[in-house]
């Protein structure tokens, strides 16, 4: 490759590059934190109070990024079979067996460096039991302070404002002292008003980004290409003025696609082209991401919208963080999430999506670990099917455990499954014609 | 009655998968409604205060065919809400006139938003159980998800709910806890006078009885096992833990039994156990509720333990008050909860040096043999270590 070529790869995806640059500076800001005298915290994506954290000081872990890290470099599998070995079952969570794994294996983070013990475990959480679980194990490992911030189901499809002031009260009587505690640092309200300022910005941004799936061609995928884009934005980053960067970088990268004509970026180059639609509904495989995505874009398929993709908040309807009202927001960001919301609201999302992003069909990418996710989604697909009168499908894999992604069989699916969307859509247009 | 009639209509009960003990109650007088709940634990007493009958589903067991609940489940999800649904498709749950899901685990969760969607209709209602247990913060929050329950239900019935319905509510339930209690210490005592199996029929019908009659119910059985004296085995006395939400088939309990086990402590039925002393009638009643909830309830894998000491406490409490020699931890297939809190428990067994073993199950597994053999070997264990 000549130098003029590779400096053009490199223009091509700035965002990337900046977005491989955060992510290795924060896992060496975490694996030295001690060394430099702050204080680790360790939080969940979904519902997670970045802005909280920062309040404090605090250099932060999300085990869940260092689950999907190990998976995307191949090292989950042993990690999940040295937890099973030392007593957990075959049946739960991979994430947090790929925790607790990598935790046995001496806590070498996925860059290489060693992860620090946290100071404190923010359990703050939305919509999965295990998370609850998943800390209790690791303070039972690590013997580190704990603090919970229960977060209430929209069982009813809406949020009270019971459920807003519970939420409220705890971050006031339960988490902000505690956080206070561990990191002797003073809550100051207006730095809180400060990084949300920074979190609005980048939020406009990536919902900015995700909407240009409603063009046709979509210039990203919203599946595949979206979890890179969410990245900063559910981990360490959201508030910080590098995340808002990023954003905007990334914002004007995929315009200028759009503009162009073009489709997404994927680790092949440019898209062949469009030729399927998709909302995909389900958490990704990691283990083997690459040769999942390539199916589809060998295949001509994009995603143009994913509910995974919302999981660490549900931007695209408006919501944003409100710096007049901090902690209201930081409640209603948690409870707003996608695996926060009910059956029925989550159906409707999906429904809504296959409207708005012109959708040839869904695919729900069933997690065999995760209950959170996969219990009742043959109900979601029998629905959207009947709403919309649209081909769904259905595969299953794993998120981080590669003995559960068999590519022959995902692929044969995929191959028929677009077969399908394309007869239907002849019968359509004979029946037009 | 006799001991072989009360366990006899108990299992009669147990075995009907047609609610038909709630119809017939519910067509004894006009105007009657009966509200299920999944486990683990609601406030029943708001439910009875409503003069509605709280009904417990605790899915389809080893005898329900589960054919259409199947397309809604993958192989890697546990049974009870694929055969719950079954019951709810094939008509057996009309007789409900609502349904509680309590927040226990994602999987029930779940089911709530499904059940919303496949029964119109009918009365759904998350019920979201506080993770927080301080009076101003989760008991505010609860006490709210209380009287939602509350306007819930007096909207269906059509009449109000007093603070003084609720409190005599909450007195029928103290009794019923009460002789939940006796029960259990009797069992604990006596465990050759009331076997699990029975033991565990008699609580079930708890499920569907009125709580009046079931107390009766519990009585009855004690005084009669009492006039019937039974060989006492040389049997390992175990708790048992982590079937607090899909049951194990009846034939489990009995094979652990038969394996030379005493089991003197369970989780089966934790809703009749959960709170651990008399709710107090002396409060405003869904205050005193959540009080009795947030500091005086039973642990489990569902709840937050604010601190890592708290951990386990409560099963080495099991243990110990019951005069137990070991633990066997049986849990669901696939159920994150229990699977996921066992390893904690184990440890810290292990570290008092307290036997334990382990297995899972599925409410119709059907094959008893290898569990009774790993129960068999335990118990053996057991006696054998403690002879030493
Ligand atoms: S069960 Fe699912 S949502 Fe919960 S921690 Fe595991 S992967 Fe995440
Ligand atoms: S058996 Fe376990 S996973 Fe299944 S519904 Fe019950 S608590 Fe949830």
């Amino acid at each position: 490759m000549s130098t003029a070529t590779a400096k053009k790869a490199v223009l091509k995806e700035d965002s990337m590059w900046l977005q491989k640059e955060m992510i290795n500076r924060n896992y060496h800001e975490v694996a030295t934190a001690h060394a430099s005298g702050r204080k680790v915290s360790a939080t969940f994506v979904p519902g997670n109070l970045n802005e909280l954290l920062m309040c404090f000081d605090f250099a932060r872990r999300l085990p869940e990024t260092d689950a999907l890290q190990n998976g995307l470099r191949k090292k989950s599998g042993k990690m999940i079979m040295d937890a099973e070995r030392d007593g957990h079952s075959e049946d739960v969570c991979t994430y947090v067996k790929a925790d607790l794994g990598m935790m046995l294996q001496g806590d070498i983070g996925p860059t290489g460096e060693p992860m620090p013990k946290p100071d404190v475990l923010l359990l703050s959480y939305t919509g999965c039991f295990t998370f609850m679980k998943w800390f209790e194990l690791v303070r039972q490992k690590y013997d580190c302070e704990t603090v919970m911030l229960h977060v209430p189901y929209q069982g009813d499809g809406r949020v009270n404002p019971a459920m807003r002031e519970y939420v409220v009260k705890q971050l006031k009587d339960k988490v902000i002292p505690t956080l206070e505690r561990v990191s002797g640092v003073k809550f100051d309200i207006d730095r809180l008003r400060g990084y949300m300022k920074e979190s609005v910005k980048a939020e406009e941004d990536l919902v900015g980004v995700l909407q240009t799936a409603k063009q046709r061609p979509s210039p990203i995928d919203g599946y595949f290409g979206a979890v890179y884009y969410i990245g900063p934005m559910f981990t360490a980053f959201r508030g910080v003025p590098e995340a808002t960067r990023y954003y905007s970088v990334l914002r004007k990268e995929v315009e200028e696609r759009m503009r162009a004509g073009k489709g997404p970026v994927t680790p092949d180059g440019d898209h062949p082209g469009e030729k399927y639609r998709l909302v995909v509904e389900g958490p990704p495989n990691w283990t083997n991401f690459r040769d999942f995505w390539k199916m589809f874009y060998d295949e001509g398929a994009v995603v143009v919208a994913s509910t995974y993709s919302k999981v660490g908040g549900v931007y695209d309807f408006g919501f944003r963080h409100d710096p007049e009202h901090p902690l209201e927001s930081l409640a209603d960001y948690c409870l707003g999430c996608y695996t926060n919301l009910n059956f029925p609201q989550r159906i409707d999302m999906i429904c809504r999506y296959m409207d708005e992003y012109q959708a040839d069909g869904l695919l729900i990418n069933s997690i065999k670990s995760c209950n959170s996710f996969s219990a009742g989604q043959l109900l979601i697909l029998r629905e959207v099917e009947k709403r919309t009168g649209k081909p769904a499908a259905f595969i299953e894999s794993d998120l981080v455990d590669p003995r559960y992604f068999s590519a022959a069989n995902i692929k044969n699916r995929l191959e028929s499954y677009f077969q399908m969307i394309k007869q239907k859509r002849g019968a359509a247009q004979a029946v037009a014609a | 009655m006799n001991v072989n009639q009360v366990v006899k209509r108990c299992e009669g009960l147990y075995e009907d998968l047609d609610f038909n003990a709630v119809k017939q109650w519910k067509v004894a007088a006009p105007g009657r409604k009966a509200i299920g709940y999944m486990p683990i634990y609601v406030p029943r007493e708001i439910v009875h205060a409503a003069g509605m009958l709280p009904v417990g589903i605790f899915g389809g067991g080893d005898q329900l065919e589960v054919i259409q609940g199947d397309a809604y489940y993958q192989s890697y999800i546990c049974r009870i809400p694929r055969s719950t649904l079954e019951l709810g498709l094939t008509g057996r749950l009309d007789c409900l006139d609502g349904m509680l899901f309590p927040s226990i685990c994602d999987v029930i969760r779940n089911l709530s938003g499904m059940w919303q969607i496949m029964f119109k209709g009918k009365y759904v209602k998350y019920f979201d159980l506080p993770q927080n247990y301080d009076d101003a913060t989760g008991g505010q929050f609860y006490v709210h998800e209380m009287r939602t329950l509350r306007s819930d239900l007096e909207k269906i019935s059509g009449k109000a709910i007093s603070d003084q319905d609720l409190r005599k509510s909450i007195s029928v339930y103290n009794e019923n806890r009460k002789a939940v209690r006796e029960l259990y210490a009797y069992r604990a005592q006596k465990p050759w006078q009331a076997p699990t199996s029975e033991v565990y029929l008699v609580l079930r019908a708890g499920c569907v009885l009125p709580p009046e009659e079931h107390t009766a119910l519990i009585r009855d059985y004690l005084r009669e096992t009492e006039k019937q004296s039974r060989p006492k085995r040389d049997n390992a006395r175990i708790v048992l833990t982590g079937s607090f939400c899909e049951q194990p088939p009846l034939g489990l309990i009995k094979s652990i039994e038969m394996a030379g086990c005493y089991v003197v402590d369970d989780d089966f039925q934790l809703i009749q156990s959960w709170l651990l002393d008399d709710v107090s009638l002396e409060e405003n009643p869904l205050e005193a509720l959540s009080k009795a909830f947030l500091h005086r309830s039973a642990s489990t894998a569902s709840k937050y333990d604010v601190k890592k000491e708290d951990k386990g406490q409560f099963l080495l409490r099991q243990v110990k008050t019951r005069g137990a020699e070991g633990v066997i931890f049986a849990a669901a297939s696939f159920c994150d909860p229990a699977l996921l809190e066992r390893p904690m428990l184990q440890e810290i067994l292990a570290r008092q040096k307290i036997p334990y073993t382990a297995f899972k199950y599925a409410e119709n597994t059907g094959q008893m043999a290898p569990i009774r053999e790993q129960a068999g070997t335990f118990a053996d264990s057991i006696k054998l270590w403690s002879a030493a």
